[in-house]
């Protein structure tokens, strides 16, 4: 598949980031997990509809590491920024793991310009009683090969996220997501108290064998986003958008298809 | 030289079967390994050391501070400086540790020190790090702001300890309203701050320009020649030159009859200190943030606790001295010369080595060692060492 997506430099304020952009249509607002921004298949299959916006978050990669980044709410309000400076409107915003942590984070702060969230594996809330990957004590390899439901899909990713010539940029984005999520161990103890703000129709996909963010996690957003869809995928680990792509995008679509009139416009 | 004896204060008792099957000593190697009344036994073993080696002419002991570990037993080494500080009568007392990061309130570590420093009518050296990579996983603090929180932390307790209080203290990882710490320290301005280090370029240039004894850990001597070297040069920078008091090399020392003997009887313990104590995975040494992309990584290139290594090897590479007495002798001698230090702070019980065995080396190291080397300086004039 040929990748027709451009990269360009954005500075929000002082801080100046990596953004892929491809396809027309809605906005869709896509932001990567804790192994970092590339521009994966499906967001490639989502230009024939969305005008697919991949940033990379500050900290990670080619973007730069600003001195105000501390924690998880300075993505979320740096976001809010930045759909602002593009004049997004109407922004399907969708978020993998720490990427959907954020998006929640900037959904209870604001879904002014959003027409919907999407969380898939995500970070963010405490499960009492739900055991967890700890993947800040497992070798780099070994991590990625929890990602996955089938190990041997795991190849491809331990090959991209491992190669030894990104060695600089792998230890670069550990090190932010260290400082994101380390302490509380990947989430807000605060998060929960505000997610009945969310007045977006809300999709929650989640791999059925996820050990990352396993689905209690997705039944506890259920539990507080008001009228949120719940699709789990068979034979799907922690990034569903890698491991089970098609299922993804199906899901995804018939979610923006079938979405009933936002809350806040009823 | 000045001779300090250095406790770990392991485990002793540790099953080393099951710390080798679970890969680690550290964190996630549970505590029901743990024996109460093993523990309380080392313990009183480990202090009566100490006490032993103020009798025995010691310049001063050193505690360290690790935490959730048969490493070492001194999560809260001011738990057994207290315990030191009435009976060890003339020996300085060292906490190397304080892990500031690790705190959440650095205040008490300024109240801590100030209390020992008063106690030992000031002969105490306050120690500050940042603590392994373990330590952040054990304790719950982010790795990614060790160097801030570590920076913020110093710069308070030295402010607590020097500046009539109250005065008030906004940072950016604490806050207190009040500052007003008593006792103030007996020492003026302070007790000795020493700063221990793997060798971070950042941290030695650090402690020379403020003048703080530098303290190399666990490292071959021809790597710590390089970082005492790096601290002369930063000291020059600073303007200053830096004197052989300034350095201290972190060894252990084991003296036997014979070199063949003395490598006979260390060497199970030794092995077991690096090959079953320090072992540890690199995710749980080095986590994200700890440390800069650079230093990161040397370290993984190097995989430093994954190697098994011998006794012989570590004696080669000059990490350890053991032997007879006269080559003893004459390695110490040799190492001051090459590396420039003035202190050497010596492990005498390492590892699973027995409480008897800890104590002939004390004395060993007592009777053989010390009265030949106490007066000896490193042979290189000041302004040499700086080129």
């Amino acid at each position: 598949m040929a990748a027709d997506e451009l990269t360009a430099a954005v500075t929000v304020r002082d801080c100046r980031i990596r953004l892929m952009r491809g396809g027309a249509g809605e906005p869709l607002l896509y932001l990567h997990g804790a192994s970092g921004a590339s521009w994966l298949p499906f967001l490639q299959t989502l230009t024939k509809r969305f005008d697919v916006i991949a940033p990379e978050h500050p900290g990670f990669g080619e973007s730069d590491t600003p001195d105000w980044l501390d924690n998880i709410h300075d993505l979320a309000y740096f976001y809010l920024d930045l759909i602002e400076q593009l004049k997004l409107k109407n922004v399907h915003l969708v978020g993998n793991s720490l990427g959907g942590w954020i998006a929640a984070e900037i959904a209870v702060r604001s879904t002014k310009h959003l027409a919907s969230l999407t969380l898939a594996g995500s970070a963010g809330l405490h499960v009492p009683g739900v055991a967890q990957i700890d993947s800040f004590m497992v070798s780099d390899e070994q991590r990625l090969h929890h990602f996955f439901h089938d190990p041997k899909k795991a190849k491809e990713m331990v090959a991209r996220v491992l190669d030894s010539a990104m060695e600089d940029i792998a230890l670069k984005n550990r090190a932010t997501v260290a400082k994101l999520s380390w302490q509380p161990r990947s989430h807000d103890p605060h998060l929960a108290k505000w997610l009945h703000r969310i007045d977006v129709p809300t999709l929650l996909l989640w791999g059925d064998t996820d050990r990352i963010f396993p689905k209690e996690h997705a039944l506890a957003y259920q539990r507080s986003i008001p009228n949120a869809e719940l699709v789990i995928v068979p034979d799907c680990g922690h990034v569903p958008q890698i491991e089970q792509p098609d299922a993804f995008v199906a899901a995804f679509e018939s979610f923006v298809d079938g979405r009933r009139p936002a809350r806040k416009t009823a | 030289m000045k001779f300090f004896n250095f406790h770990l204060m392991p485990y002793a008792q540790a099953d080393l079967d099951a710390i080798a099957q679970h890969g680690a000593a550290w964190v996630t190697f549970s505590n029901s390994h743990y024996d109460p009344e093993k523990g309380a036994e080392l313990y009183h073993d480990y202090l009566d050391q100490m006490e032993f080696a103020d009798q025995l002419g010691f310049d001063g002991v050193c505690l360290n501070e690790h935490h959730q570990t048969a490493y070492g037993l001194m999560p809260i080494p001011a738990v057994i400086a207290g315990a030191l500080s009435r009976s060890v009568k003339r020996a300085k007392i060292a906490v190397l540790g304080r892990a500031l990061p690790l705190s959440n309130n650095p205040l008490v570590v300024a109240e801590e020190y100030a209390m020992l420093d008063n106690i030992t009518r000031g002969r105490l050296i306050a120690g500050f790090v940042r603590g392994i990579g373990a330590e952040y996983h054990a304790c719950g603090v982010n790795p990614a702001h060790s160097h801030e929180r570590f920076h913020e932390a110093h710069d308070l307790i030295v402010r607590a300890w020097t500046e009539p209080g109250p005065f008030a203290h906004a940072g950016k990882h604490y806050q207190f309203r009040y500052v007003n710490p008593w006792p103030r320290p007996y020492q003026t301005p302070h007790p000795p701050i020493w700063i221990p280090s793997q060798g971070s370029a950042s941290t030695i240039r650090w402690a020379a320009e403020r003048r703080y004894t530098y303290c190399q850990t666990l490292s071959p001597i021809a790597a710590v020649a390089r970082f005492f070297q790096l601290y002369r040069e930063e000291a020059d920078k600073a303007g200053y030159q830096a004197t052989a008091d300034q350095l201290a090399w972190s060894n252990t020392i084991y003296v036997g009859e014979t070199d063949r003997k003395a490598l006979r009887e260390a060497k199970p313990h030794l092995e077991a200190l690096v090959n079953s104590f320090l072992k540890m995975p690199t995710e749980m040494l080095l986590p994200p943030g700890y440390t800069d992309t650079a230093s990161m990584k040397r370290v993984r290139a190097v995989k430093v606790t994954g190697k098994k290594q011998s006794i012989e090897e570590l004696i080669a590479s000059g990490v350890v001295i053991v032997g007879g007495p006269e080559t003893v002798r004459q390695k110490l001698a040799e190492y001051q010369d090459l590396a420039g230090f003035n202190t050497s702070l010596t492990k005498t019980q390492f590892g699973t080595l027995p409480n008897e065995m800890a104590r002939a080396n004390m004395t060993a190291i007592a009777e053989e060692i010390l009265p030949a080397l106490r007066e000896r300086a490193p042979w290189r004039a000041p302004q040499q060492a700086a080129e």
